[in-house]
């Protein structure tokens, strides 16, 4: 019973979503929204999951002195200080709560905020040092990958004066046929993938996400 | 006497002049030449309204036909207001703005009862269009029509090729699931990026290194991350049985959750129980490049011989995958996301491109049910060559019909 009945609610619900969908109907629109919301209830339960995760794994890595357990303490103090400023209202009642609050609006402006945008950042730098990898010209493909990527590169650069019209007509041509055919391939067997996917899991096929293959 | 005549007959005089420049001005005034040669334009003609289809209700499709004088005869048309109301003898509100270059108008309030502009089904409505011209007090009102009522449909008509693929896809499914139960050799092709996984763990085994399992940036409802759980699972078991170590950073809580079960079931299955903890599947953070951080912090202090990033992956796909490379790790990739797959493909040794990160699942088991799935899933792209092969040629051949039926609307 204990797999029986997670496999009959994921067929129930799995084939009324489908219905769902072919049903245009307001009450229909309903029922879809009924359950998003239930999405949302369980997410923030999981949510209570994942923070008491995160604790417990940084805590023993501080109790336990683990390799580098200092970050432990950080991630903690990060975790908690941004916790109670949203809780703020205990102490201030005038200062605005949750989100907007003061302290949590700046940590988030000033620390948060920056600390993401250098970790984006770092994306150019690897994409250099990707590129440098996959360009080199060691087989007949890596050849025409490296071509093709000077030519799509050198499309808008100035310097290529007369041949510069012809570049840019053939790294076009070069996006809109062959690398767009490619896609296209790709997206159909993503697609049919998904819905095999889909079916073998409202079929009760796929359990892997029951926790047994 | 006479000045006194003279006087009066001045006064009199001037009296008429005055007045008869008055009823001039006033002329002038009421009517300049500008509105006097503006003539009424014909109102919109052939006036139709009638429930919008294959929707939710509460709104309603208003059609005409343009007014004579739009572009052509008096040329002194510019647009078309829409007119409401409930009842025919008024009052009448108008539904839309100043609608150009159009002959139809979609007529939809809201859905509930209690907002602003609430539209109820099945209450009789009536409509006109005003052809407009470019003075604002010269129209022209067309016939009034209706009662008309809106209501939602139970079918949406649009998305009746999706129903149909649906339903051949898996008429296709069970038909070959039933055939490979009966013992059919189904072919599959060999997948490099999945048969690299036993040498992976086997090789983080003999360094005696962890692996590192990333399911992705996806929820536990993204059919890619689903997938993943598949792939989790049989490594985790190989894992267990080799008595490596598995760390499992998770981006979202619900796919923390159910990753934990996937893996403690694993541990289970393989007769190690006892080695499973918890903590090795653990919740990072739902902040994409704070998650790319925490993960790459594990890539740099714990140096796991093996990444596998299997899922959903957006921007953070190359930079995880490229400390991966100078944490020396051997790493393999598979996502559905098409954007990311060229980063995958040039940092990681092996990547399982869009649907192989489906067919991971059927490939690894060999079991009939999910390798027929698979089957049903190559005759259905050899299908969708044929239906495109075939509207190709129509279209050449000027039928768009055909065409036309696969495009979905709603």
């Amino acid at each position: 019973m204990k797999r029986q009945l997670p496999l009959m609610l994921v067929f129930v619900f799995g084939f009324a979503m489908i219905i769902q969908y072919f049903i245009p109907h307001q009450a229909s629109e309903w029922v879809n929204a009924f359950f998003m919301d239930w999405m949302m209830i369980i997410g923030v339960f999981a949510l209570a999951l994942g923070i008491w995760s995160l604790t417990k794994v940084s805590w023993d890595k501080v109790k336990y002195k683990k390799s580098n357990w200092q970050y432990a303490i950080v991630t903690l103090a990060g975790l908690f200080l941004m916790i109670f400023f949203g809780f703020d209202y205990f102490r201030h009642f005038s200062t605005p709560v949750g989100s907007n609050n003061y302290m949590y609006v700046k940590f988030y402006q000033h620390i948060v905020i920056p600390i993401q945008s250098t970790m984006f950042s770092l994306l150019a730098f690897f994409i250099a040092s990707a590129a440098y990898r996959a360009f080199r010209a060691r087989s007949l493909l890596a050849t025409l990958l490296l071509i093709a990527a000077l030519v799509i590169m050198l499309r808008f650069n100035p310097l290529l004066g007369p041949l510069q019209p012809i570049m840019e007509d053939f790294s076009v041509w070069l996006l809109n046929v062959p690398n767009l055919a490619a896609k296209r391939a790709i997206v159909i067997g993503v697609g049919l993938g998904m819905v095999a996917t889909a079916l073998k899991v409202i079929l009760g096929i796929e359990r892997a996400y029951l926790g047994k293959d | 006497m006479k000045l006194k005549i003279v006087v009066v007959l001045t006064m009199l005089f001037m009296g008429v002049w005055a007045m008869a420049s008055a009823q001039e001005s006033l002329e002038t005034i009421a009517a300049p030449d500008s509105i006097q040669a503006a003539p009424l334009p014909e109102p919109a003609k052939e006036l139709s309204a009638k429930d919008a289809p294959d929707d939710h209700g509460h709104a309603i499709d208003v059609t005409w036909a343009k007014s004579p004088d739009d572009g052509e005869r008096l040329k002194n048309v510019i647009g078309y207001i829409v007119y409401r109301a409930a009842n025919p003898d008024g009052p009448f509100e108008a539904r839309s703005g100043l609608l150009l270059g159009t002959t139809s108008y979609t007529d939809a309030g809201a859905l509930n009862e209690g907002e602003n502009d609430f539209m109820p089904d099945y209450q009789d409505y009536y409509y006109r269009v005003r052809a407009m011209t470019q003075d604002s007090t010269v129209f022209a009102d067309s016939d009034i029509f209706g009662p008309v009522q809106s209501y939602g449909q139970w079918y949406d008509k649009g998305k009746t090729a999706v129903l149909l693929l649906v339903a051949g896809f898996l008429f296709l499914t069970i038909f070959f699931i039933s055939k490979a139960r009966g013992g059919a050799e189904l072919y599959v092709r060999r997948l490099a990026g999945i048969e690299a996984v036993d040498e992976a763990i086997g090789r983080a085994t003999e360094m005696g290194k962890p692996i590192l399992y990333v399911l992705g940036l996806g929820t536990a409802a993204d059919i890619a991350t689903i997938a993943s759980y598949t792939i989790l699972g049989r490594v985790a078991k190989k894992v267990a049985e080799y008595q490596t170590g598995l760390i499992v950073p998770c981006y979202d809580p619900i796919v923390m959750t159910v990753a934990q079960e996937t893996v403690r079931t694993a541990y289970l299955d393989a007769g190690r129980p006892d080695a499973f903890n918890q903590d090795m599947v653990y919740f990072v953070t739902n902040q994409q490049f704070a998650y790319v951080a925490g993960v790459n912090g594990v890539m740099l202090r714990e140096r796991p011989a093996t990444n596998l990033y299997m899922g959903k992956f957006y921007a953070e796909s190359l930079i995880l995958a490229e400390t991966g490379v100078v944490a020396g790790s051997i790493q393999i990739s598979g996502t559905d996301e098409i954007s990311q797959i060229p980063f995958f493909v040039v940092a990681c040794d092996y990547t399982l491109i869009g649907e192989e990160l489906y067919a991971a699942s059927a490939y690894l088991g060999k079991e009939p049910l999910l390798l027929g799935s698979l089957k049903a899933q190559d005759y259905a792209k050899a299908g969708v060559i044929i239906l495109a092969v075939i509207g190709f040629i129509s279209l050449m051949l000027g039928y768009h019909d055909f065409v036309d039926f696969f495009h979905v609307t709603g």
